[in-house]
């Protein structure tokens, strides 16, 4: 268990800065009202220092922002800013399209998450089973489809679905062919791309995993008559615990605010708006159509909606027995 | 009770508190008048723009020459609502960033002056002795509250492009009616399976207003200065549908138009791949730099009945200073520079946009008998959008693109999609 549990940390990017080394409570005694603060709020002080400025204002703001009636009039054009409570949210829940855009939303994400690790993980078992040239090539391949910008990735499977000169109709023979003309067909060749972006951070992170698995358990479990399965299921998948639980919220999160390649591939929401994703469709709402308090709103739902899954899933595993 | 009226106590102070300080409104501009440095311009990116690039770069130089020490930076903004009017709002949002001259479409104008983006040149447009000559009725679509904000520096009128080697071939005559127009475009796709029959596009909105209004509909009706959407009345309908039946694989199929804009549909014509199109004057340039240059020919759109013609949108472009700028004589020169009528005229040269200026204006149309289809067009009468400040946004929202898009690909019927988009229309005109 220690190795793996030492790559996990390792890979937590995210995780808030622990200060390490710091001095035992009570080394130091301090007198004066400071001295009441407990140790632990010290110790949190750098990393407050971080968050809150980098996020607590910029929430604050969109917190400010959803409860006023603030347009573009409102933004450049002096017109007073006024307080209108949660009038922006009722409008937001009261509209129809919200509920089919979050239908959408959650469908596409589920579908993304699901394949990105689907097709991470087999790839990371791929790369622990070929040989040296293969595993580069597999590696190359998949950390130039990571480096890849989302915009240009985007516009090049565009080009490559083009409906008059894409070479995926040359290829196929379907010359016309518009694949953005269906709405399940646009999600789909946009679920593709997604995927194709976030599949090599789970592929590499299970690798990294597999690896750190020492070969004396493997062993050990063979010589107790363990098979294929049963090692996978007892053995591997309990240890890469860790890794699938930051794999997971990392998808989820990504493919909830996927944004960059629904707008720049459905060109803005698709078709009569029939691609539109949350996002999307907050910008839609901010930017295009002026109202940025309402945009905010449908900010606020969605980072709300963000928490109470990320929660759900953390206290399930909790209850699990195992330590994030 | 006593929590009810502390939580009511509550929420009122948080609403001062949060009006108290609202979040990133823009200072209210504060213009300047520098005399040195460089004068930021934004024009449309059309689809050809090498010509325009080739006139606007004369007249960077002529108004170096007069005024020494001063740099003209010019960038090329998207001309598709959308991302234009991201780009301008963005402007207005920062005026760091913002440019100083800018060019806009005359339908954006009312949005634009109501977010308080574009300063007022009435004066200065009052002592300018070329302008004496822009007519007083264009000078007034640039009018709100009796101040100018804009000045109009071209025109565009669509008309009915099509290929005569095509229309020859097939013993086809320049249709005259809404029916023949049909059966044309049929008739050329039939006999070539890899032409459109006429280009048409479902991101179109002036390529389908035209048979709305044929049909004597109408976007809205004004009631005083408040608008209500008419785009669902009967006559609208009908319009709406003229213009959807297009969308047929007889014609051009929904797969390849239901997303097409005004700016693919002059490119699919000039590479034709299309038997007819609805096109500006402003876009003739670009067909003669294609592959259908030399063997197309203009006539006003058909209306319902043989013989009308099919009220065009009256589009053009005017130039405007924003109210942030810290050069702003600088930029009210470099305004009237390009709107010379030395400019308007090489613009014509270059583009096929019309001038504003009348004396301009009259020397092209004698000069160039290709223009006939297009004065015709404006004789016979021309329509407008909304003057509200809603319509950039309603503009901007894609409400009729949708509409048509909805009816192209049979998610809704012409009847559910016009109410669909009236009650959108309507919510922005009531300022929501």
């Amino acid at each position: 268990m220690p190795a793996t549990t030492v790559t996990a940390r390792a890979d937590q990017g995210d995780s808030p800065v622990r200060p390490a080394g710091g001095a035992p409570a009570g080394a130091r005694r301090r007198t004066g009202p400071l001295a009441r603060i407990p140790v632990p709020l010290w110790l949190l002080l750098p990393a407050a220092l971080v968050l809150i400025p980098l996020f607590g204002y910029p929430l604050y703001q969109l917190g400010l922002l959803s409860v006023l009636k603030f347009g573009q009039p409102q933004a450049s054009g002096g017109v007073p800013t006024e307080f209108v409570g949660l009038s922006n949210y009722t409008d937001v829940l009261g509209d129809e399209q919200f509920w089919t855009v979050l239908g959408q939303t959650l469908a596409f994400a589920a579908f993304c998450v699901l394949t990105t690790l689907a097709v991470g993980a087999t790839c990371a078992v791929l790369l622990t089973r070929v040989g040296k040239w293969p595993r580069l090539m597999l590696m190359f391949g998949a950390l130039g489809a990571w480096a890849a910008p989302a915009m240009t990735g985007s516009t090049v499977w565009m080009f490559l679905l083009d409906t008059n000169s894409g070479l995926v109709n040359e290829v196929l023979g379907t010359q016309g062919h518009n694949w953005m003309y269906d709405k399940w067909s646009a999600f789909a060749m946009v679920a593709v791309v997604v995927v194709w972006h976030s599949f090599p951070f789970v592929m590499i992170t299970l690798y990294a995993g597999i690896q750190a698995i020492p070969d004396s358990v493997l062993e050990a479990a063979r010589l107790d008559g363990a098979g294929t399965v049963t090692i996978f299921r007892r053995i591997m998948l309990p240890m890469l615990r860790p890794l699938l639980v930051i794999v997971v919220i990392q998808s989820v999160i990504w493919d909830f605010k996927v944004f960059t390649q629904i707008y720049v591939m459905t060109g803005g929401g698709g078709i009569a708006g029939q691609n539109l994703v949350l996002n999307v469709y907050a910008y839609q709402k901010a930017f295009v159509a002026e109202n940025y308090s309402l945009g905010a709103a449908i900010g606020v739902l969605m980072t709300l909606i963000l928490l109470g899954v990320t929660a759900i899933y953390i206290r399930s595993l909790r209850r699990s027995g195992e330590e994030l | 009770m006593k929590k009810l009226a502390r939580g009511a106590a509550l929420a009122v102070l948080a609403g001062t508190v949060a009006t108290a300080c609202a979040p990133g409104t823009a200072k209210t501009a504060t213009s300047a008048d520098k005399q040195t440095g460089t004068v930021k311009v934004w024009l449309y990116d059309e689809a050809n723009r090498a010509p325009k690039e080739q006139v606007v770069a004369q007249a960077v130089a002529d108004f170096k020459a007069k005024h020494a020490g001063v740099e003209v930076e010019v960038s090329y903004i998207p001309t598709d609502a959308g991302p234009r009017a991201e780009k301008m709002k963005g402007a207005f949002n920062d005026p760091s960033s913002a440019p100083d001259v800018v060019e806009f479409g005359n339908t954006d104008l009312f949005g634009y002056t109501a977010s308080g983006g574009l300063a007022d040149i009435t004066s200065d447009l009052a002592g300018w002795e070329e302008g004496k000559d822009l007519p007083q009725d264009l000078k007034d679509t640039a009018v709100v509250d009796g101040k100018t904000y804009g000045l109009p520096w071209w025109l565009g009128v669509r008309a009915l492009y099509y290929r005569t080697d095509v229309f020859t071939e097939l013993g086809l005559q320049a249709p005259t009616s809404y029916a023949e127009l049909k059966s044309a475009a049929e008739k050329v796709r039939a006999a070539h399976g890899d032409l459109l029959g006429i280009a048409v596009g479902g991101k179109y909105t002036f390529g389908a207003l035209p048979f709305v209004w044929a049909d004597g509909g109408d976007l809205a009706t004004a009631s005083g200065s408040a608008y209500t959407s008419a785009i669902d009345s009967a006559q609208s309908q009908a319009g709406v549908k003229a213009y959807t039946d297009l969308f047929t694989d007889a014609i051009c199929p929904a797969q390849q138009c239901a997303d097409l804009t005004g700016g693919k549909t002059v490119e699919s014509f000039a590479a034709g791949k299309a038997g007819m199109a609805i096109l500006p004057n402003s876009s003739r340039s670009a067909v003669e730099a294609g592959a259908a240059a030399g063997k197309y020919a203009i006539v006003p759109l058909p209306g319902a009945e043989a013989g009308k013609i099919a009220p065009a949108f009256s589009g053009g472009n005017d130039l405007g200073v924003m109210k942030s700028t810290q050069h702003r004589s600088l930029a009210v020169d470099f305004m009237k520079e390009l709107a010379s009528k030395k400019n308007q005229l090489a613009l014509f040269d270059a583009m096929g946009n019309l001038p504003t200026l009348s004396s301009a204006r009259a020397e092209v149309v004698q000069k160039q008998p290709w223009l006939k289809p297009f004065t015709d067009t404006i004789e016979a009468g021309t329509k407008f959008v909304p003057k509200d400040a809603a319509w950039a946004k309603i503009d901007a929202q894609n409400v009729v693109p949708t509409m048509l898009q909805k009816v192209i690909t049979g998610k809704s019927d012409v009847a559910g999609a016009t109410k669909e988009a009236a009650a959108a229309m309507n919510t922005s005109f009531s300022g929501k």
